[in-house]
C-alpha cells in the first residue's frame, strides 16, 4: 500500500531526460512503492519541474542502502569541495 | 455448458463521465456487447495510476459479464504516461478521499443510468483503491457488492490522518451495506497480517456479511502480473474467489 510518506526540497538545478536537458525546480521525495525496481517499497527521487507538466521528470529508484550511500557520498563530496574552496553556490548566468 | 461457437464480443473505450462536483473527468469502460442486462462494476486503480493493468482488468470483469467504468481518478492532475501523472500524486501525498468517493458516486450514478445495466452495481479496487472501495461502499451506499484487494489504511493511527485523508476507513465498518469480499496476501507489510485481523474484528463486531481470503507465499499486489509481486498460483486462485463472489452477489 501506498505509504504516503513524501517531502519536497524547491531547488535549483538541470537534469536530462532523453536528448533534452531542461531546468529542474523541485525534487520530490518519497518512500513509497516503486514503478520498476522490484521491491514493495523503495526510495524514489523524482526531479521534477511543476510548471512543465508531469513529464518534466527524471526517475530514480533506490533500496535504503543504495539511499543512504548516495547522502554520504553527495555530503563527502560537498565537503571536500569546500576544503578546497571550490564551492559555488550561486548559478553563473548571461547576465550575472 | 459452454459453448465454443457462441457470440462474444466486447466495446472497450475511453469515455468522459461527471465526477466530484460535477467535474468532467476521463474514465476507461468496457462492456460485453448485448442488449444484457448486465451487472456493473466500477474499477478503482491504485496509487500508482491508472495504468495499463487497470485497463486490461477493466476488459476482464467485461469479458466476464459485467459494464465495467474505471474513472481517472488522476484527471486533475494532468497529462502524462499513468507513470508520470502518478508520480505527481505520489509527490502531493495522493487525492482527496472526498474528491475520490465523489468521482466513484459519478461512475456509479452512470452505470446506473444505462439501459443494459441490470440494476445491480458492484466495486472493486486495490492497494489503496482497495481503500477507497471500502470508504465508497460505506459511505456512498449504492454498491450491492464489495471486492477490497489488500487495502491499505483501512486501519489509520490518529497520527497518519491527514486533510485529505480525515477518517480512517475502518471506523465506517458499521455501515457497509453490501457483501464484501477481501484478498490480502500474509506477507503484505500494509496491511499487515495484525491490520487485516482488525478489519476483520471490526466486520464480525458489526455482524457484516464478509469473507476473507488470506494467501500464504504471497505480499502486496500479487495479481499484478507486471510486477515482481506476481505470485501465479494465489493469483488464480484469487481471481476466481472474486468472480464467484460477483457471480453469486450481483447476477
Amino acid at each position: 500500500m501506498c505509504t504516503m510518506i513524501t517531502h519536497q526540497a524547491k531547488i535549483e538545478g538541470r537534469g536530462k531526460s532523453g536528448e533534452d536537458w531542461f531546468e529542474v525546480r523541485e525534487a520530490n521525495v518519497s518512500y513509497d512503492h516503486p514503478y520498476d525496481l522490484p521491491l514493495e517499497h523503495a526510495l524514489n527521487i523524482d526531479f521534477v519541474n511543476e510548471a512543465q507538466g508531469p513529464g518534466a521528470r527524471i526517475a530514480v529508484e533506490l533500496s535504503i542502502d543504495a539511499a543512504r550511500k548516495l547522502v554520504q557520498t553527495i555530503e563527502a563530496v560537498l565537503a571536500q569541495a569546500e576544503k578546497q574552496g571550490v564551492a559555488e553556490d550561486r548559478l553563473q548566468t548571461a547576465h550575472s | 455448458m459452454y459453448q465454443t461457437n457462441q457470440y462474444e464480443g466486447m466495446i472497450a473505450e475511453t469515455i468522459t463521465m461527471q465526477g466530484y462536483k460535477g467535474d468532467t473527468i476521463n474514465a476507461y469502460s468496457a462492456r460485453p456487447l448485448g442488449a444484457g442486462p448486465f451487472p456493473g462494476m466500477v474499477l478503482i486503480h491504485h496509487a500508482p495510476g491508472w495504468d495499463e493493468w487497470y485497463r486490461e482488468c477493466t476488459r476482464k470483469f467485461a469479458h466476464n459479464g459485467y459494464v465495467t467504468i474505471s474513472p481517472n481518478l488522476y484527471f486533475r492532475d494532468g497529462h502524462g504516461t499513468a507513470e508520470d501523472v502518478g508520480a505527481k500524486v505520489r509527490a502531493a501525498g495522493g487525492v482527496p478521499d472526498d474528491q475520490v468517493l465523489g468521482d466513484l458516486d459519478g461512475a456509479n450514478k452512470l452505470l446506473r443510468s444505462l439501459p443494459y445495466v441490470s440494476g445491480k452495481v458492484g466495486v472493486f479496487g486495490t492497494c489503496s483503491g482497495g481503500r477507497h472501495g471500502f470508504l465508497a461502499a460505506c459511505k456512498n451506499k449504492n454498491y450491492d457488492a464489495l471486492v477490497e484487494c489488500w487495502g491499505g489504511n483501512v486501519v489509520q493511527k490518529p497520527e497518519e490522518l491527514t486533510p485529505k485523508r480525515p477518517v480512517a476507513p475502518i471506523d465506517y465498518t458499521k455501515d457497509l451495506p453490501c457483501p464484501m469480499i477481501g484478498i490480502f496476501g500474509n506477507d503484505d507489510k500494509s496491511p499487515a497480517p495484525d491490520q487485516v485481523n482488525r478489519h476483520e474484528e471490526e466486520l464480525k463486531k458489526h455482524g457484516k456479511n464478509y469473507v476473507f481470503h488470506r494467501y500464504d507465499g504471497a505480499g502486496h499486489g500479487f495479481f499484478y502480473y507486471d510486477r515482481p509481486a506476481y505470485r501465479q498460483e494465489q493469483a488464480v486462485d484469487g481471481w476466481k474467489k472474486v468472480l464467484a463472489f460477483l457471480e453469486k452477489n450481483l447476477k
